[in-house]
């Protein structure tokens, strides 16, 4: 008997260059994945009946959500039967949930899942990514509570969380520098990631300083570029043209308060929920995971999945994490084989699920890790914002 | 209870509180409370669990009748960090953002920032006490060392 979200599989995936002011539209660099995800799994355009992404297209910030669903649906004149394009769910990877879920219900297909950005192009032209409340307009909802005490980035907001951990548990810098260094490691093994060169554990304690406890390091970098997924109903195996990544589990729940300060405990947040729900819906255990790609928008938030998902216990992520060898390429677990947002750049989420489907496929050339990866974690989000899936390899 | 007087806006570590929040039915009683010193937190008056964000619904009993009441004004700090990247051209820096927590129940908090001592001098657990920072129509509860009297 299979759950919900084990109608549904990855059969596909592209990505667009990634990089550094790139100067092309965002939905050029959309349509390069979209155009390759839909040729590797086999399928065509007409094959295509379902769209989703994440957040949906937004003006502000600017380069954070350059492209919707309805620049693709048009540019691909895509007859669909289901299209979605959300931005509030648990963290980034409500658009793949939402894609699982349409598949699961029979609404679609074949789902068409991308995510574009183009946050460096904006930051050069002048105003500064990922940075809210610099229009001069009034701030509501969720920024009512944060941005009027110009707590304008979410390096502050991580920063609270980060610091708190310290305070709680001893967890130093220095155990979140072994993050920035293991991702920069792994970066040097990947062609496509941002930032290659080494990087060492003085470069990063002395790296200036953004804002407490975190570092110009423990910060991921902005940058151009568009990942794209096929999500298919497991019934379609047939027309595909390889064994697609299948998902065994997903964590969507968010138990605690939705908020970055009212939270009882700020050392868990959403990730902790999430993550007990993936493992109540799967045999499988922390101990089984062969790869862990764990979103480090700031390397405190892969400390935290780190931890929410069970491969330490809570509190324990620094000591875990300590000089690295446990996550290294050859370590017991992996994390973020591609050099993650920190050094690959940020796709917000998307590029962790690209490198999972990289790594279950082999396709990881000299990042491909030791052995054979069969299941690889995917977590995405910080705050009260967080969602995990755990894929396995065809067998 | 004696609140300490308005702080001039123009002498605010991190430069002037910009954007402003976008007052709305729900969070006036909040940013308008400082004109009396006083620091107002929506209250069930049911069940006296306070509601913050101000809801139009008690999160632990469902009531409906919920009143802005005056607290303390005391606080500890919870969490803070030191904003050292300025994020438009211009902004002075370092400023403290920290989470105070309230004493009138557990988890009740807020995002603020601590005036009145060096970005250095912050530490979790220190006591502060509210402070209003009056900008156009609003007054901006922030904390400073000390303990309300």
């Amino acid at each position: 008997m299979r759950s919900p979200e084990q109608q549904a599989v990855i059969s596909g995936i592209g990505t667009s260059a990634v990089g550094r002011r790139l100067g092309r539209a965002g939905l050029d660099l959309t349509i390069d994945a979209c155009l390759e995800a839909i040729a590797d799994a086999g399928l065509t355009r007409d094959d295509i009946d379902g769209l989703a992404t994440y957040p949906g297209f937004r003006p502000d910030p600017p380069g954070m959500s350059p492209v919707g669903v309805s620049d693709v649906k048009e540019a691909l004149a895509l007859p669909l039967n289901w299209y979605a394009g959300a931005g509030e769910g648990p963290g980034q990877l409500i658009g793949l949930f939402s894609a699982i879920g349409a598949v699961a219900a029979g609404l679609a297909r074949h789902v068409l899942l991308f995510r574009t950005v183009t946050e460096s192009s904006a930051q050069t032209a002048g105003r500064r990514a990922s940075v809210n409340g610099t229009d001069g307009e009034r701030v509501q909802a969720r920024f009512e509570w944060s941005v009027p005490y110009k707590a304008m980035s979410a390096a502050t907001l991580v920063g609270l969380m980060a610091q708190r951990h310290m305070h709680e548990f001893g967890t130093t810098r220095e155990q979140l520098g072994a993050i920035a260094l293991n991702g920069r490691r792994n970066a040097q093994r990947n062609p496509a990631a941002v930032y290659r060169d080494p990087l060492t554990m003085d470069d990063y304690l002395a790296s200036r300083m953004i804002s407490t406890p975190l570092c110009l390091y423990d910060c991921d970098v902005p940058v151009d570029g568009s990942a794209a997924f096929i999500v298919s109903h497991v019934d379609t195996l047939p027309e595909l043209a390889h064994p697609p990544v299948r998902v065994e589990a997903i964590g969507t729940s968010l138990l605690g308060r939705d908020s970055w300060d009212q939270r009882a405990d700020l050392t868990t947040m959403g990730a902790f929920d999430a993550a007990s729900m993936l493992w109540s819906r799967t045999d499988l255990r922390p101990a089984d995971v062969d790869v862990a790609e764990l979103y480090d928008g700031f390397t405190y938030l892969a400390l935290q999945w780190i931890e929410a998902l069970g491969f330490c216990g809570h509190g324990e992520g620094g000591p875990f994490v300590e000089g690295g060898k446990r996550i290294a390429f050859d370590g017991e677990i992996p994390l973020n084989t591609h050099g993650g947002q920190l050094s690959a750049g940020r796709l917000h989420g998307y590029g962790f699920l690209h490198e999972a489907c990289t790594q279950l496929w082999d396709r990881g050339g000299e990042h491909q890790v030791p052995g054979t990866p069969e299941v690889a974690v995917v977590g995405t989000g910080g705050g009260p914002l967080g969602g995990c899936v755990l894929l396995t390899r065809s067998r | 209870m004696t609140f300490p007087p308005a702080v001039a806006a123009e002498d605010l570590p991190g430069g002037p509180v910009q954007p402003l929040p976008l007052v709305s039915l729900l969070s006036a009683d909040f940013w308008s409370g400082g004109a009396k010193g006083e620091l107002r937190i929506l209250r069930c008056q049911d069940c006296g669990f306070y509601v913050h964000p101000p809801r139009p619904v008690c999160a632990r009993c469902l009531s409906r009748r919920l009143e802005p009441e005056a607290v303390s004004g005391n606080a500890s700090v919870y969490t803070f960090s030191i904003n050292v990247q300025p994020w438009y051209p211009g902004q002075s820096v370092p400023y403290v953002v920290a989470i105070v927590e309230l004493p009138e129940q557990a988890a009740l908090r807020l995002t603020t920032n601590i005036l009145g001592c060096g970005v250095d001098d912050v530490a979790i657990g220190m006591a502060v006490r509210a402070v209003f920072v009056e900008v156009e129509d609003v007054f901006i509860p922030m904390f400073e060392p000390g303990v309300a009297t």
